[in-house]
């Protein structure tokens, strides 16, 4: 059994123009001591996607179904006291963006304290000596005097790891990631993501990685999701992915990428922005985008498939899988002979 | 040195740090831009890259004279800018235009776009009233939007869109130079590849010069002609693109060229990056001699932290300011920690006469 399986997950929310399906049937599973980094542009409901499984949306205005079994539990349907003694415990969240997600009048001894005192039976100092521990292992110099101080008098890549230290604190099974180097030098990137590199080779835990920069992706995920407008438009493995991807919107970001391994004059750029979800576009969601576009493309949608011969390999398109592996080969061929030359 | 646009030298931004409230009285100075040097050429791209803080930004509002620079002096066209008044300098901004990193914040909410991208216009008196009308259509179409959306405001379009308002307010009084702060860091990746590529088709239309700042490697690397690399408001590195992503001189260059994620797993997992320690200094009180050396794995004591490095000239304009640059690229982590040469000085130059 996975850690974590999601299957078949919507999440809907009631606004005043309508209902916007900001995640729409989406699976996938997590392993112990495995990746999965999921890619999309803004507005495809990589983010929604964890906060429904971590149940932070409002409920209001949220319609959800679907399951997301942690060992087999449901998080979506369990009563909020259990989630509370999950999350923060078993299932932890790294925050996107450091400078809001701290609390900025209280120092951050306290607000990584409170994790441990919720979910331990341990004392004050007991929590701090656990607090001040995490924050040595996130490489925060003088740990035990800083842990006073607030989150104003840390720079920016210093306040992501005390997050990241905060989300650790009770070794948690599975390490929700939302963008966690999005607002970061590549410097700091390098330093957090070795970071998390050692703590999941030293805790096993499973990390579910969010990011829209297929940098990051490569060199940290095992699997790969790609989102489109609330739909996955193909999942396999980091290798299957940059090496074989069956799906032209992947084609397309891979393509308008400028990258230090080659060395191209332009880039290809996907035309147009992504669809509004309140309204997607009929048949393929990518269709009006997609420069290999078919009249099939626009009456109906594409399931998503597996690719023959590889079953983690699956994609959402309808163009036949020659077409794919020719122009899959281009666009790799074109990044090797680069990369060679 | 007659044929370059822009000519900065020596250029210094201090800012002051004061205590008290009636007298103040000055007790530190924020060192954000101290003693740099560059030129550009007509029609060239320069990319700036640097971390945060590192003084790009202050530098780039130094040259449109956003800021008044505490020392130093800038050369536009070739005349000296530096201590113009307001309205000496105004016939000059028509020259010189600015792109600002976040499309959000840089396009006033309150306005139509067809009044944004054509305030510069009636601001230099450019043009009837109906002139300025088709200009500003003429330039929505050149940046890709549709002219009829003459009459919308900035919050019906999206984050790439609007950029595009951006790139088209700058361009509308036909500049020489434009400085673009950031310009694409706050877009999506293929939203990105289109600002990337409509700005490389502008300056070969309209033979643009830009300077251009970013954080990100890549997106300098696809754009820029020479690339400069700054720490703590100093230079560390300028080259030419090509010699200085093959070849990088200076320890943070390469530091930072091996921290770039490589989006080919395979690459990647070989790929073994050098981690920098710690963050950037504060430029309040920022290290001695060089300012890298508290971070620098090839610091040697005795020498780093007491000597600053000059900006050492490699082959044909490549200058880096180190006393123990990397010798080949790309080196293995101990290489790397390990200068093999000893300090610069007489090799470097050798080097430069051969």
């Amino acid at each position: 059994m996975a850690l974590l399986e999601v299957n078949d997950l919507k999440t809907y929310f009631r606004t005043d123009d309508g209902i916007v399906k900001a995640v729409d049937g989406v699976s996938f599973q997590v392993e112990k001591g495995q990746t999965l980094g999921i890619v999309g542009e803004s507005g495809c409901g990589k983010s929604v996607t964890c906060l429904t499984i971590m149940g932070l949306n409002a409920k209001r205005n949220t319609i959800t179904s679907g399951n997301a079994l942690f060992r087999g539990e449901d998080l979506l349907t369990m009563n909020s006291r259990r989630l509370r003694e999950i999350r923060g415990d078993d299932v932890a969240m790294i925050f996107q963006d450091p400078m809001t997600s701290l609390n900025p009048v209280h120092t951050i001894g306290r607000q990584l304290t409170e994790a441990v005192l919720l979910h331990r039976d341990v004392t004050k100092s007991q929590a701090r000596a656990r607090a001040v521990e995490l924050l040595k292992a996130v490489g925060i110099p003088r740990a035990d005097r800083r842990i006073d101080d607030y989150p104003h008098q840390f720079s920016g890549g210093m306040r992501q790891r005390v997050m990241i230290a905060m989300a650790l604190v009770n070794d948690p099974d599975l390490l929700i990631a939302d963008e966690p180097t999005t607002a970061l030098d590549v410097t700091t990137q390098a330093q957090i993501l070795e970071l998390m590199n050692r703590l999941q080779r030293e805790f096993g835990s499973a990390i579910i990685i969010i990011t829209h920069d297929l940098g990051v992706v490569a060199e940290t995920a095992d699997d790969v999701v790609v989102m489109y407008a609330a739909r996955i438009a193909e999942q396999g493995t980091v290798d299957e992915i940059f090496k074989r991807p069956h799906h032209p919107y992947t084609w397309g970001l891979l393509g308008s990428l400028p990258r230090l391994d080659t060395d191209t004059e332009r880039l290809v750029q996907i035309p147009g922005q992504p669809p509004s979800l309140l309204n997607p576009p009929r048949g393929c969601r990518f269709h009006p985008r997609c420069p290999y576009v078919m009249n099939v493309c626009k009456q109906e949608e594409p399931e998503l498939k597996q690719v023959t011969g590889d079953h983690d390999h699956l994609q959402r398109c309808w163009l036949d899988e020659q077409t794919k592996d020719r122009e899959a080969a281009k666009l790799l061929h074109a990044s090797m002979a680069e990369a060679t030359s | 040195m007659s044929d370059d646009l822009l000519v900065v030298e020596d250029l210094e931004k201090h800012f002051p740090v004061t205590r008290g409230i009636i007298f103040q009285k000055q007790v530190a100075s924020v060192q954000a831009v101290d003693g740099v040097s560059f030129t550009v050429k007509p029609g060239e791209t320069l990319g700036v890259v640097g971390e945060s803080g590192c003084g790009k930004s202050t530098m780039a509002r130094c040259i449109m004279r956003l800021l008044d620079p505490t020392g130093g002096k800038v050369i536009f066209d070739g005349r000296d800018i530096t201590n113009l008044s307001r309205a000496q300098m105004r016939p000059i901004r028509r020259e010189m235009m600015m792109i600002f990193q976040d499309p959000y914040a840089s396009l006033n909410a309150r306005k139509r776009v067809g009044f944004i991208v054509a305030e510069a216009l009636e601001v230099h008196k450019l043009g009837t009233d109906a002139e300025v009308k088709r200009r500003v259509q003429e330039l929505l179409e050149v940046v890709g939007l549709n002219p009829e959306h003459y009459n919308r405001f900035p919050h019906e379009f999206s984050g790439g869109q609007r950029q595009r308002i951006g790139v088209a307010r700058a361009l509308a009084v036909n500049p020489k130079l434009i400085v673009c702060d950031e310009p694409v860091s706050a877009l999506d990746v293929s939203v990105q590849a289109q600002i990337l590529n409509l700005l490389k088709d502008l300056q070969q239309d309209f033979g643009l010069t830009y300077v251009f700042i970013a954080h990100d490697l890549n997106v300098v690397r696809h754009i820029s002609d020479r690339v400069m690399v700054m720490y703590l408001g100093k230079v560390a590195e300028l080259a030419e693109r090509d010699k200085l992503y093959a070849a990088p001189k200076h320890p943070y260059t390469g530091a930072l060229l091996s921290a770039v994620p490589i989006p080919n797993p395979e690459m990647g997992r070989q790929r073994k990056p050098v981690v920098l320690e710690g963050d950037v200094p504060s430029p309040i009180n920022p290290p001695s001699a060089c300012r890298f050396h508290p971070r620098c794995p090839r610091f040697h004591e005795g020498h780093c932290d007491v000597e600053e490095p000059p900006l050492y000239s490699f082959s044909n304009g490549h200058v880096a300011a180190c006393h123990y640059p990397l010798e080949r690229w790309p080196l293995t982590a101990e290489e790397f920690r390990k200068a093999q040469s000893g300090p610069t000085g007489a090799k470097a130059t050798a080097e430069a006469e051969a």
